[in-house]
Formats: C-alpha cells, sequence, structure tokens
C-alpha cells in the first residue's frame, strides 16, 4: 500500500546504497510463518526503529539479521553483497553486532576484560594488562564514560553496562549494531546517556537498528521506522512523514484509547470491605501499614524501585511473611505465612520479574495456566488433560493469548503472551484479590493496552486489586486510590482528585531527594 | 494421556533396546532362548531384567529426583546400609518381615535427611547427597562391623531369588513398583508439580505448590527405594557386603534417568524410559559377558553405546533431522 511518493523516497534510499538489507526474507517454526516474505533496508548513518505488537516477528527478524536463525525464504546482503550469516560471531565479521536488552557480558570480570574478551592485546603470549587497561580508557572516553577499566562490571549501573556492550558490539563490528530494547531496565537519565551515545556512533556513519516498546524513544531518536505485523512488513517510513497516531494505528491496524489525566474510578462509592491490614509490617523489609481494600476496587501502588512497593506485595502474598499486625478477609481474621496460605484465601499475584518468579518456560501454556489452580486443588484431586485443555482454552481466549498451540512450551511465547499466561493462570483459580507487580513491564503496546483493559474488567466484574506501576499515566488511568511508597514506608494514600500524576510524583518526590524518578512517562 | 500409547513407546530409548538386544543376539545365538523349569522361566533376557532390577528400581527413584533438578548420589551408600540393617537384624534373630521394615525404615530416614538438606536448608542436592554418600558407606560397615554378614532366613532370600508367576521376585518387585509410581505420579497431581518445582521452584512455589513438601518427598521416595534394592541385593548373595553393596550404583541409575531422557537441568520425566534406560545398561552388560568379551571390554563398550544414545538424543541431532527433513521436501 505504498504510494508513489514513498515509492520515490525508497528507491532514492536504494540508490544511496543499503548497508544491509533483507529481501523477502521468510521464516516458518512448524506451520506458524513468524516472518512472511519482509524486505527491510538500513541505511548507513541511520537509527531505524523496529517496531510491532506481539508476535509482529520484530525478534524472529532481528536474529535472522544477526545469523542467529538462518531465514527459510529470501536473501540477506551487506554493503550489495549477498551474504549467508551462519551465527552471530561469524554476522560479526560482516560488521553485525548486537546488544541485547539483558547484559551478555560477565559481571565479575573488568570493564577491560569484557571489551577485549577473546582479543586481548598480549605481551610474550600473557595478556598485556597494563595496554589494555590503557586501550579500554582511550576508548571509554569516546563514549563519555570516565571510570576505571580495571573495576569489575558488574559493580556498574546497568546504564554503564549497556554502553560498555555498545562499545564492545561496535569495536568488534563497527558497520551495523542491533540494540534490542536496551533501554527497558534503564531509568530517564541513564536513557538520556545512551541516547547521546547512540547519537555519536550515528553522525560516525554507522547504521543501527533500535528496537523498543517506547513510543517517546521511538520519536526522539530514530529517523526511520519500520513496522511489522503477524510477520508481514507493514510499512516502512521517515518518523517525518507520521504522526503518533498513524504510528499507533499501522502496530495494531486498530485505534488503543490513550488515557486522559484524570482517573475515572475515583468517584465510585466505596463497596464492601474485603481485605483490611491493621498496622501489617515485616522487620527490616516494609513498615508497618494500614489499608482497607474493597470489592470492585484497584489499589494503584506507586513509588520508586526500592521503595518497598514489591516487598509490601510479597509480604501481603505470604511470600515473606508479616510479623507484625494483622489482616482480616470479609471481616474473619486470617493469617498469610505462605503463597499457598493465600491461595486458599482466594488471593493471586503476578510477580514483576517474569522469567524468575513467573513461567514454567520448559512446561506448556496449558500447564502453565493450570498450575496454580492445581496448586490450590492439591496433590490428589489432578486435573485431567481435557480438563486442563477447557481451562486452559478458556482462560487463554479471555486474555487473547496468541499461541500456535496450548502444548507448545511457553517459553516460545513472546514476553506479552506469557504475562497474559500468568494472567489467565490466576484468573483460572477465580481469585477474590489479585496482586499485579508491575504487570505491563516490558511488554509491547498491544499487549499492554489489552492488560490494561483487563484491569478495569476484573475491577468491574467486583474483584479487589492491587496493581504496582512505574508508569504513572497507568496508575491514574484504573486506580480507585494510589498508596505511595517511599523509603518502605506507606507515605500517602490518594484519592479522588489528588490521583493525578502531578500530586503522584509530588508525593514520591517529597524527601526522596537522593532517590531517582525511575518512572518511564510515556504518552 | 493413555490414548495412544503404543505410537508413545516407539522412541529413541526403545529403540536402543531393541538394538542392543538384537545385537546381542547376533553375538550369542542363544539370546532369546526362554525355558522354563521348575516352575519359573529361565534365559539370558530373563537374566537382563532380573541383574538390571536393582538399578531400575534406583532409576525409578532418581528420575523424579532428578526431574525437580536434584540428584541422589547417596543411594549406593543407602542399599549397602538397608542390606546390612536387614543381615544384622535376621541374624539378630528378628523375624525375616521385621529386617524388611527395619531396612525401608532406615531409607525412608536416609531419603527424609536429604529431603532436609536440599529443601529446608537450600544445600544443593549433588553436595547434600554426598554427605550420605560417603557416610552412608561407612555406617553400613559399623552396622556389620566390617565383616559380611551372612544368612539364611527364608523372607530375605526369597525376595532377593525367589519368583513370583515365573518371574524372578527382583523383576516382580521393580515392575510393581514401576507402575505404582507411574500411576501415583501421573494420575495425581504430584507429576506435574515435580516437574513444574523442576523447571522454575521459585514459580512454582508463588503458584501455590507446596514446593519443600514435594522436594522432601521425592528424596524420601528415592530413599525408599534405595532400600528396596538393598534388600533385593543382600538377599540375592545371602549376605550384606558394606563394602561392595550398591558401589557406584548410582551413576548407573543417573546414566538410566539420563537415557531415559530426564534432564539434569529438571522437568519433564518418564519413570518408564528411566526403567528401559535401566534395561539399556543391563543388556549391555549381560552382552558382553554372553558373547565370551572379557570383561573389560564392558567399561569401553558401554561408554560408546551411552555416548551414542545420548549424541541422538541431543539438540544436534534434532537440528541435524529436521534439516534432513526439509531438504527431502525440497527434493521432492
Amino acid at each position: 500500500m505504498q504510494d508513489t511518493v514513498n515509492r520515490e523516497q525508497d528507491a532514492a534510499d536504494r540508490a544511496t546504497g543499503y548497508r544491509m538489507e533483507a529481501r523477502q526474507v521468510s521464516k516458518i517454526f512448524g506451520t506458524h510463518k513468524a516472518l512472511d516474505g519482509v524486505d527491510f533496508g538500513l541505511l548507513p548513518g541511520e537509527v531505524h526503529a523496529l517496531l510491532g505488537e506481539n508476535g509482529a516477528g520484530k525478534s524472529t527478524l532481528i536474529k535472522i539479521l544477526t545469523g542467529a536463525y538462518q531465514p527459510d525464504g529470501g536473501a540477506i546482503f551487506v554493503d550489495g553483497e549477498e551474504v549467508h550469516l551462519t551465527s552471530p560471531l561469524q554476522a560479526q565479521t560482516y560488521g553485525i553486532g548486537t546488544v541485547y536488552q539483558e547484559v551478555n557480558l560477565l559481571p565479575n570480570r573488568s570493564v577491560a576484560e569484557n571489551l577485549f574478551l577473546g582479543h586481548q592485546p598480549t605481551r610474550f603470549g600473557l595478556v598485556d594488562r597494563r595496554r589494555m587497561d590503557r586501550e579500554a580508557r582511550v576508548l571509554l572516553k569516546r563514549y563519555g564514560l570516565d571510570i576505571d577499566p580495571s573495576s569489575e562490571l558488574g559493580a556498574h549501573s546497568v546504564a554503564v553496562q549497556q554502553i560498555v556492550a555498545i562499545a564492545r558490539a561496535v569495536q568488534l563490528s563497527g558497520k551495523v549494531l542491533i540494540l534490542d530494547e536496551p533501554t527497558a531496565s534503564l531509568d530517564r537519565d541513564e536513557v538520556q546517556r545512551l541516547f547521546e551515545v547512540i547519537a555519536s556512533l550515528k553522525r560516525d556513519g554507522l547504521a543501527i537498528v533500535f528496537i523498543t516498546h517506547f513510543l517517546d524513544q521511538v520519536f526522539a531518536l530514530a529517523d526511520r521506522v519500520t513496522i511489522l505485523r503477524n510477520g508481514r512488513l507493514v510499512d516502512t517510513r521517515r518518523l517525518t512523514e507520521l504522526s503518533r497516531t498513524d504510528l499507533v494505528r499501522k502496530m495494531l491496524g486498530k485505534d488503543i484509547a490513550f488515557s486522559g489525566s484524570t482517573s475515572l474510578e475515583a468517584e465510585r462509592p466505596p463497596t464492601e470491605l474485603l481485605l483490611d491490614f491493621k498496622g501489617y509490617g515485616r522487620k527490616r523489609s516494609v513498615r508497618p501499614f494500614s489499608l482497607a481494600i474493597h470489592k470492585g476496587e484497584v489499589i494503584g501502588v506507586a513509588g520508586l524501585l526500592g521503595s518497598g512497593r514489591t516487598e509490601m506485595a510479597r509480604m501481603m502474598f505470604g511470600i515473606d511473611p508479616a510479623d507484625e499486625g494483622s489482616v482480616t478477609l470479609s471481616g474473619k481474621p486470617i493469617t498469610v505465612k505462605s503463597a499457598t496460605e493465600a491461595i486458599g484465601h482466594g488471593f493471586g499475584f503476578c510477580p514483576e520479574d517474569r522469567k524468575a518468579d513467573g513461567i514454567l518456560g520448559d512446561l506448556s501454556v496449558r500447564e502453565n495456566i493450570v498450575i496454580a489452580l492445581q496448586g490450590k486443588l492439591g496433590w490428589f484431586r489432578a486435573l485431567n488433560r481435557d480438563e486442563q485443555l477447557d481451562l486452559a482454552g478458556q482462560f487463554g481466549e479471555a486474555m487473547d493469548i496468541r499461541a500456535a498451540s496450548l502444548d507448545m512450551p511457553v517459553k516460545l511465547l513472546s514476553g506479552g503472551n506469557q504475562q497474559k499466561v500468568i494472567l489467565a493462570r490466576w484468573l483460572a483459580t477465580d481469585p477474590a484479590f489479585l496482586i499485579l507487580d508491575e504487570p505491563t513491564r516490558g511488554i509491547d503496546v498491544g499487549a499492554h493496552a489489552e492488560i490494561v483493559r483487563t484491569i478495569n474488567r476484573l475491577r468491574d466484574d467486583g474483584m479487589a486489586l492491587v496493581v504496582i506501576s512505574s508508569e504513572i499515566d497507568e496508575v491514574v488511568a484504573y486506580s480507585s486510590r494510589v498508596v505511595v511508597m517511599r523509603d518502605r514506608e506507606m507515605v500517602a494514600e490518594l484519592k479522588g482528585e489528588d490521583i493525578n500524576p502531578a500530586v503522584i510524583v509530588q508525593a514520591i518526590a517529597t524527601h526522596g531527594e537522593n532517590s531517582e524518578f525511575e518512572a518511564e512517562v510515556t504518552a | 494421556m493413555m490414548r495412544i500409547p503404543l505410537a508413545r513407546l516407539v522412541n529413541t530409548q526403545t529403540i536402543a533396546l531393541v538394538g542392543v538386544l538384537l545385537l546381542n543376539w547376533i553375538l550369542f545365538p542363544g539370546f532369546f532362548k526362554i525355558e522354563w523349569q521348575d516352575g519359573r522361566l529361565f534365559g539370558s533376557l530373563i537374566d537382563v531384567l532380573n541383574r538390571g532390577a536393582p538399578v531400575a528400581i534406583l532409576a525409578i527413584g532418581m528420575t523424579a529426583v532428578i526431574a525437580t533438578k536434584g540428584v541422589d548420589l547417596s543411594v549406593g551408600a543407602v542399599m549397602a546400609m538397608a542390606g546390612a540393617v536387614a543381615a544384622t537384624l535376621v541374624v539378630g534373630g528378628y523375624p525375616g518381615w521385621v529386617a524388611v521394615a527395619g531396612a525401608l525404615t532406615v531409607g525412608l530416614l536416609c531419603g527424609l535427611w536429604n529431603g532436609a538438606l536440599v529443601a529446608l536448608l537450600d544445600i544443593q542436592p549433588i553436595i547434600a547427597t554426598l554427605v550420605l554418600m560417603v557416610a552412608g558407606r561407612g555406617i553400613a560397615q559399623l552396622i556389620t562391623e566390617g565383616s559380611i554378614v551372612t544368612f539364611s532366613d527364608p523372607t530375605l532370600v526369597f525376595i532377593g531369588t525367589g519368583s513370583f508367576l515365573g518371574l524372578p521376585m527382583p523383576v516382580v518387585i521393580a515392575l510393581a513398583l514401576m507402575i505404582l509410581v507411574t500411576l501415583a505420579v501421573r494420575k495425581t497431581a504430584i507429576g506435574l508439580f515435580i516437574e513444574a518445582v523442576g523447571v522454575n521452584r521459585s514459580a512454582a512455589t508463588l503458584a501455590g505448590i507446596r514446593s519443600r513438601l514435594l522436594l522432601i518427598a521425592v528424596y524420601a521416595v528415592s530413599g525408599l527405594c534405595a532400600a528396596i534394592a538393598g534388600i533385593i541385593v543382600a538377599g540375592d548373595i545371602r549376605g550384606a557386603d558394606a563394602n561392595n553393596a550398591g558401589l557406584w550404583l548410582e551413576l548407573d541409575a543417573i546414566l538410566a534417568a539420563v537415557i531415559g531422557g530426564t534432564s539434569l537441568l529438571g522437568g519433564r520425566f518418564s519413570i518408564v524410559m528411566s526403567v528401559v534406560g535401566a534395561l539399556i545398561i543391563q543388556a549391555m552388560n549381560t552382552g558382553i559377558l554372553v558373547s565370551g568379551y572379557p570383561p573389560e571390554f564392558n567399561l569401553v563398550v558401554k561408554a560408546g553405546m551411552i555416548t551414542l544414545i545420548l549424541m541422538i538424543q541431543s539438540p544436534f541431532a534434532g537440528r541435524l533431522l529436521t534439516w534432513f527433513g526439509r531438504n527431502r521436501r525440497k527434493g521432492a
């Protein structure tokens, strides 16, 4: 659906010569077409954003460009020459380097060793540590890093590690740099710092592929954008030709509603009291707090990383049980000393770290969905296969999980779909109270909207929810009340008109002078 | 789950077992000959089953442990302890069933100890069970006071050498145990929970699985299996040899589980396939013996076969297969 202007532009781009090009690449997994005849051209000296929803084919395309996957159809060109990339290591020899979201370096070795690992300068056959450190220092300067090259990499912030990883990739490859969600775990200042590095690499003529979920960052950094949907190319455009709404529409094939800035939920009259925490706390973890939670209410939890918000969630769910205070459920005093006990009371918990605490990677989507309900039923009342398929189908559909089969390992799904699986797992237990810790972190726009919709739906169905999020706009949009955590203490409970970003930020920031504002404000 | 049992039985493990058995048949034409004598079956094939039973029994418990991302190195030593306790009890005048109960109790306690170290103190399984692997054999030697305690108690001798419906008792016990444990894990949710804990213990715990209790139970079952194997081995030789009973058998049991397709990283497991794995190992041992090669060949041939089986199961072979499949489709 490209118009003539675009085609001329395209021809002009081609004339200037792509640094790297994928023509009509396809990739098939079983019967599923992960990529279907996609064209992708990368110019020298540009930042090219790659966008798409869950399962759009972004990571498959990246893996083909870096040689981790071989395409089932189509061809790859570097500087006009066709190449056959067989491994990331071999792709490096063509000048293609990649930096992933999780830094793939050795945290317990020095910065210099990480930069030069595999090709250290040697002297008499031994590593010339002094020369290595000297060269590392020069290299790091170029990236605006003034750190001791002999210091341990792990001692530095994620942002610094990310820049070291970029320096290493550029050093080794030097033509094409692929950045796969490099900003996902960075705070705002760190993102800024990373952007400066990327901009300077771009000026040096490097061709950069940039993958992110943050539209703001796309508009701030990218020159062109390629949008994929369901394995097909939707469009490649200059960002100057594209409005934000156009971009989102192209990604989703539909419009998603961006929230207003005040809560629609604040005015709702209070309903039946479900949980009443009184003086609830845990030594060296969360200071005692009191909180009453009603049915059909979303309690938003705002606060910085390390403010005690995750600790509060873990304590409510009995993973790190409270050692003071009390809690009642529908008026009756209860104890919550373990996750099993919490689930018995009708609680559910989606943890922040999906991979470490959420999914059972090697097990099937079906088993991942039924596991909590089966845990509740116990060892001896086993759900048979048909019942499992039935449940998984029902809740998978309710959460719009896109999986080729319910029997495929859950680790093969995208992050957004994995998060939906974990939500489906809890919904299958029919919980009265659900705790969600950063349910929308690191997932794409479509899944994000889906999860926000689910939160609203569950609240309207009468469930009580506690939702922790660093996205203030999001918290504002769905919360009936907002509690603010700071220094392991509940410092504010905001209602009505006070549920707006300015007041929340104010509450987080007061006295919080030595902590950084880490929330990523989108929209 | 039981809808297509025949198709499920055709896999790497069963093909390997058939291959090894056929190889035995080529080397020793009388291999498949089975005779009925004195009310029981005799033949090389029966011998493979009989000799393979102790490792198969160990492998049943080991598989569950490995599926939780653990390992139980102590099973060989627990065998020696169970044998020593049973022998000492009957020599001390107690009836056979008391000796069996005593030995099983010792196995259970050993398993609980291992489970407590792993589940409650969070000690790495390989280290936690190493404690008993070393100490257990010492304890067994203390029980037997350093000598081989011989006995002729009919109950123990029957367990080691008797027969039931024509099959040797060790085979009957292994078979019964295999069916029992398979039903216990697959007809309940225990199998799913074991796999969940093995894949991601933290996530499994957060999903409400009592992972500590499960781990303790799994090691307890492994200890019980080791005790049963220990009683069989003692009954077979009519004596408890604390130095040699079950020596290195933990390694055969681990191997059987791995050949059976259970990953040392935990997760998916099949008790039946582990028993098949144990039989593959025993078929190789027996094959080398009956074909008249010196037993020194045994270890080398065994290592070669195992390498082959593991290569067939490796992800690399999987990729190779898809590659061949694709090329064939292209060619057509």
